[in-house]
């Protein structure tokens, strides 16, 4: 049993909050996102965030320090766009190991940093596995449904490299989120499993989906309760929800993940929706209001955040975990 | 492990679960090549089109999962179970369900598990190939997250007896649950469905001995389930539909007896047992239990006399009775193709050119699709569907539109779309795209995730008359500024459209307008708007279309500056806090002299008359000032004098000759608060809830004593003891009569006495209004008998007690009119209806509530915020989405 196995049933683990947005606080240029490493590429590479990890690893070290000190168990690398396909758009496949390999290794040093203050309190490091930029089970075109712009296959490739990076660079356990695309989630699983077996080891997985709006569907169209069923051939640490909605909204999906699922319950909601600049305004307190709500009611076995988030709400969030106890749902779990 | 359930556990877009208790699962068998020719010929011919109706006729006639084969020499199955698969994906009213994949080649059920997002099953895997292949097999099933159907067939052969049926299962479910580890939930054994009365003696127990097999399995491998192939069973008696269908309900009948929980069937075929004719289900159920041994020929015998098609399929086809327009929406809403071609051509027949289907029965069913998707009532998958068939039927219309303009199709603008860099959402876009195309406009398509410089470099090349920028997740907001940036430095002179979800006329004046401003930027809301938007900006009106809209933005911009100041609201739950807490003692709430319903037809006018607040009567006509002072007033006095005169004078001849009716209803009744919710009783025992009215509460910040107030304050909370509290509800109307008299004036040209009269009307409504509550106050009620008050202090609203109205400040939910409409059975009473905008027919009516509480008073509920909108939506059990387009004006942004 992994530790985090058994801690999971003792207390609400906080995961940390969103990367984007801290990052946002730097004013970063061009050259930040080429020091050292890709000096001459030919393509613009701002705003493809992964790659800090190797231009300006200080600024990542830092971010996790200030979500450790908020009280974050996990945090997560900083990986989410860590595939060949999602970086293809910047005509950097090449860089994916590295990239998956050195933010792991960074996250893995901040939180050994910090169990070691704090020995009671151990910190986990999450590989960050993100939905990628495609869809495999819809088509990009209106006038061809049946066209695929990936292939199940590529996205393994794609899932097991990052996979081996994320290991080899000394994540505690991997996360795949925001799986707006159950068929991509599928594929990671597949790729994760297949590592498991060669290296003849395992790390327990979350996995985390993202349910679009009101009408409680996935992107591709799956109902909550569908999602979880469509992922429950892997043994999961847990499975929750992220993004796309605030906690407020997120209630009802958690209630159905609650009710049926055999794993732990995470969730990382976004800081409210976006306002009519994109902005999320949703005030750690008011977060925090809504969050008690899911304690209180016992959703929950992993609580953070998604967009919009910051140390500040994590903050507030960790010291309301403390307060109550998680989700014990699944440990007596036989039946649906 | 964690995840062991007892149940089997699948999915689609949607759960299916079967459990023990669970009914008999239907698994569609005719998406099948192997068993049906016409499916096969569809694929042969590549009619895919036709091959998913099949699959969507299934599941709309029951299947809840649906088997599909593409096993044939003929054609490459892998390629057309990927090809099927992917185009299910798309058809949401079939991919809801569950896919079984079916075929005997590895290869094929491999590349179907890399197409289906949601659990679905594996027909079939088995020892045949012996052990080493059967659990490499498994496990792969297992690690892409299938179900998986089991064989009963080893090295040896299909098992053909109950004691080898029962020996391969038992070795199978050891190897899946010991070696792989695979759920014993996820094995479903098929036990081989044999043919029965073929004449072959060693036939005769197929059927029984496969039932108690299945029993066995049931009995001895614990989560296992049971499934076969039904039709097998009837194999014989091929072309006779009434004895097959007969003999499968017989089968399945003592199969699921047995233990048998899902089966492959046509589902739109199935013979219901009880139905079946006596004396054909005994002769059946001799041969399928082997009961006799002259069973086959006593079957063969009877089959000859009962020959037939069997039960005629009934789908749901009776949309296709409605009109070709409605036909046309269903189509598009449910994203039919079937039928489209037809309709197409008998619009086209019907209307006076091709391009008048598009814009008219076509564009209004897009409408429909959009406000569902709007509402959240369709999701993505649903509506790219629906793009595509009106694509279809544009594609059925161009030849026409083409030859009526002699051959020469001339673009009427030439667009530009792009989902900006960093977005990969362009479903809208499509649509915007295909709307576009259906109105005669040459769209260039840039697809998504595309950079400025590529865009201003087209827009230049191509040299297009508008670009539309598209995007869904938020950055692309930022996106899209970008853009426009780079459009100005570029210098291009071409309008640009905004579009997508979260974007907004207030982002788009606010952030996008002000940095292009070589051309005119333009929010679209979505799709069904671009044609009208487009055509506004390349007509000869453009000029008044761009003025209107600049000076709209820059009100935004203002509006948008202010509201950044504006108080701040807070959570509902702080709100709630501070309610306001009523001394609810006795002397405080008078019990009701009468309780229940009054009603009142035909009342007298002139009694009504006595109650009229003329001030709004001169707002109607735009003279602003005090009732009575107006009349002398040095500015409007002459004009108000005169008017004055006009209308009294129709308002004798109103009263003189009955010119309009007035009714009401009012009603009194028991009721407590509960929240903020007001439960309305039937009677005095306060247990038969007729009605709850959900009240909205305060949430602007106030000043630390002052209390947010909702109606539900203003009622006694409800408690185990004493709850005596009451709330009463009217609906008066002196609108009856009123078009027919406006329309006469109209007819004879007379605007003025048309407007006067409805202007009066509407007085006299309110008058009634005023009428009632008085008769409330002092007689039906009675909580006030000794008031004594002039008009002018009713007016000023100086009696005790309120009557707020649901869409005004106090009750600002429009929605709140329905229940009270059904409380009162105000329709059926008064013949005032409601509209879908919940507005009042005749429109010179009112209703409301009576709180009496010697302290409830008038206030505006003012902003609120979105956790208020979401906790009365599901107090209401609405859509969120519903709610808050009803208090889209009181929701604070």
């Amino acid at each position: 049993m992994h530790l985090i196995e058994k801690i999971l049933g003792e207390r609400i683990l906080v995961l940390d909050g969103a990367m984007g947005t801290m990052i946002q606080r730097y004013t970063l240029t061009e050259e930040d996102f080429r020091r050292n490493w890709f000096e001459n590429h030919p393509h613009p590479l701002k705003g493809n965030n992964d790659l800090l990890s190797l231009t300006r690893p200080d600024i990542i070290r830092e971010i996790h320090a200030e979500y450790l000190q908020a009280g974050a168990d996990i945090i997560e690398t900083n990986t989410f766009s860590g595939t060949t396909v999602a970086q293809a758009d910047y005509h950097l496949e090449h860089a994916v190991y590295d990239i998956n390999y050195h933010s792991a290794k960074i996250a893995r040093e901040v939180c050994d940093e910090y169990t070691k203050k704090t020995p009671e309190k151990p910190r986990f490091v999450a590989g960050s596995i993100g939905p990628t930029t495609k869809l495999s089970s819809m088509s990009p075109d209106v006038n061809d449904p049946g066209y695929r712009s990936i292939t199940f296959d590529e996205l393994v490739v794609a899932f097991k490299q990052q996979t081996e990076g994320l290991l080899d660079g000394g994540v505690d356990l991997l996360l795949v989120e925001t799986v707006t695309d159950t068929l991509n989630a599928k594929a990671a699983l597949f790729a994760i499993d297949m590592v498991f077996e060669e290296r003849n080891l395992t790390v327990p997985i979350m996995v985390s989906g993202t349910i679009t709006d009101q009408s409680g569907r996935t992107l591709t169209g799956q109902t909550t309760e569908a999602f979880l069923i469509s992922v429950q051939h892997m043994p999961l640490l847990s499975i929750g929800l992220n993004c796309a909605l605030g906690a407020e909204m997120m209630r009802p999906y958690l209630q159905v993940l609650n009710k049926k699922s055999p794993f732990g319950v995470s969730a990382h909601p976004n800081a409210g929706l976006p306002n009519e600049f994109g902005q999320y305004d949703e005030s750690a307190e008011m977060m925090g209001e809504q969050i008690k709500q899911f304690l209180e009611e016992g959703l929950l076995n992993i609580i953070g955040g998604c967009c919009g988030t910051t140390p500040e709400h994590i903050k507030v969030i960790s010291d309301l975990a403390k307060n109550y106890s998680p989700r014990t749902a699944h440990l007596d779990k036989t039946h649906a | 492990m964690p995840n062991q359930q007892i149940t089997l556990q699948l999915s689609g877009l949607e759960p299916v679960y079967v459990t023990p208790e669970s009914n008999f699962i239907n698994i569609g068998e005719r998406t099948n090549v192997t068993g049906s020719r016409a499916f096969l010929r569809m694929i042969k011919e590549d009619d895919f089109e036709a091959a998913l109706a099949v699959a969507r006729d299934q599941v709309e006639g029951g299947a809840q999962i649906i088997d599909i084969n593409m096993d044939e020499g003929m054609i490459d199955g892998k390629e057309a179970m990927i090809k099927f698969l992917n185009l299910i994906a798309s058809e949401p009213d079939i991919s809801r369900v569950p896919i079984m994949i079916d075929s005997s080649k590895w290869e094929i059920i491999e590349a179907g598990l890399k197409c289906i997002q949601g659990k679905g099953i594996v027909n079939s895997i088995s020892l045949k190939e012996g052990e080493e292949t059967f659990i490499a097999l498994a496990k792969k099933v297992k690690r892409y997250g299938a179900a998986v159907v089991v064989m009963a067939f080893d090295e040896d052969g299909q098992a053909d007896s109950y004691e080898r049926r029962i020996e391969i299962c038992e070795r199978s479910y050891d190897i899946l649950t010991k070696k792989v580890g695979f759920p014993a939930n996820d094995i479903i054994f098929d036990p081989n469905i044999f043919p029965v009365a073929t004449g072959m003696e060693e036939h005769n127990n197929n059927a029984l001995d496969f039932f108690k097999a299945t029993k066995w399995i049931r009995e001895n491998l614990p989560g296992a389930h049971v499934s076969g192939g039904v039709s097998n069973v009837s194999f014989s008696f091929r072309g006779n539909n009434s004895v097959r269908e007969a003999m499968h309900a017989a089968f399945l009948y003592h199969g699921i007896q047995h233990g048998m929980d899902m089966g492959i069937v046509n589902p739109t075929m199935l013979e219901v047992y009880q139905e079946v004719d006596k004396d054909l289900m005994t002769f059946i159920e001799d041969v399928l239990l082997n009961r006799r041994p002259n069973a086959t020929e006593r079957l063969l015998e009877y089959a000859e006399t009962v020959k037939g098609d069997g039960k005629k399929r009934e789908i749901d086809l009776a949309w296709r009775e409605e009109s070709v327009e409605n036909r046309l929406a269903h189509s598009l809403v449910k994203g039919i193709v079937e039928f489209i071609d037809l309709d197409i051509e008998e619009c086209r027949l019907k209307y006076p050119q091709p391009i008048t289907v598009i814009e008219g029965p076509l564009m209004d069913g897009m409408n429909i699709v959009g406000d569902l998707f709007g509402s959240g009532k369709m999701f993505l998958p649903q509506v790219v569907k629906s793009a595509r068939v009106m694509k279809k039927a544009v594609a059925y219309l161009l030849p026409f539109i083409e030859a009526e303009k002699n051959g020469k199709r001339e673009a009427a603008g030439k667009i530009l779309l792009a989902t900006v860099k960093g977005d990969v959402h362009d479903i809208g876009k499509n649509i915007v795209g295909v709307v576009l195309g259906c109105n005669n406009y040459e769209v260039i398509d840039l697809g998504v995730m595309v950079p400025t410089e590529k865009i201003i470099r087209t827009a230049i090349e191509e040299n297009v008359d508008v670009i539309g920028l598209s995007g869904l997740i938020t950055p692309s907001l930022d996106e899209m500024v970008t853009v426009a940036k780079e459009m100005q430095l570029a210098n291009l002179n071409i309008p640009l459209l905004i579009g997508g979800a979260t974007t907004s006329r207030v982002h788009t004046a606010v952030k996008i307008e002000q940095n292009y401003l070589n051309s005119q930027t333009v929010h679209v809301l979505d799709a069904s708007r671009s044609v009208t938007v487009v055509e506004s900006l390349l007509g000869h009106k453009k000029e008044l279309f761009v003025n209107t809209l600049k000076a709209d933005y820059a009100k935004l911009r203002e509006h948008h500056e202010k509201h950044k100041k504006a108080k701040k609201i807070i959570p509902l739950s702080e709100a709630r806090k501070k309610a306001l807490q009523l001394d609810f003692s006795a002397e405080k709430i008078v019990r009701p002299k009468n309780l229940g319903t009054t009603v009142y037809n035909n009342y007298d006018l002139n009694e009504i008359k006595e109650y009229i607040d003329w001030t709004p009567f001169f707002q109607t006509w735009e003279l602003h000032g005090k009732y009575p002072a107006i009349l002398k007033d040095e500015v409007v006095g002459e004009a108000a004098e005169k008017l004055f005169k006009d209308a009294l004078a129709m308002l004798d001849k109103i009263i003189d000759e009955q010119w309009i009716e007035a009714r009401a209803v009012v009603g009194i009744f028991p009721a407590n608060s509960v929240g903020d919710d007001i439960e309305i009783y039937s009677d005095e025992k306060r247990t038969d809830i007729v009605h709850v009215s959900r009240t909205l509460r305060q949430q602007s910040e106030k000043t630390a004593l002052a209390p947010q107030l909702a109606l539900s304050d203003f009622i006694q909370p409800k408690s185990l003891n004493e709850n005596v509290d009451y709330i009463g509800g009217f609906v008066v109307s002196t609108g009856f009569g009123v078009d027919e008299k406006a329309k006469e004036f109209e007819k004879d040209h007379d605007d003025y006495s048309s407007i006067m009269v409805k202007a009066l009307a509407d007085r006299m409504a309110e008058a009634f209004a005023e009428l009632m509550h008085y008769k409330v106050r002092t007689e039906i009620w009675a909580y006030a008998t000794d008031e004594n008050l002039p008009n002018e202090d009713l007016i000023a609203e100086k009696y005790i007690g309120i009557r707020p109205a649901p869409g005004y400040p106090a009750c600002p939910d429009h929605t709140e009119k329905t229940g009270l409409f059904d409380l009162l059975g105000a329709t059926e009473i008064t013949g005032v209806a409601l509209t879908e905008s919940l507005a009042m027919m005749p429109a010179a009516s009112v209703s409301g509530w009576y709180f009496a509480h010697p302290d409830s008073k008038y206030f505006g509920v003012g902003k609120i915020g979105m956790d208020q909108v979401n906790d009365i939506a599901a107090r209401k059990q609405v859509e969120v989405d519903v709610m808050k387009r009803w208090l889209g004006t009181v929701l604070r942004d």
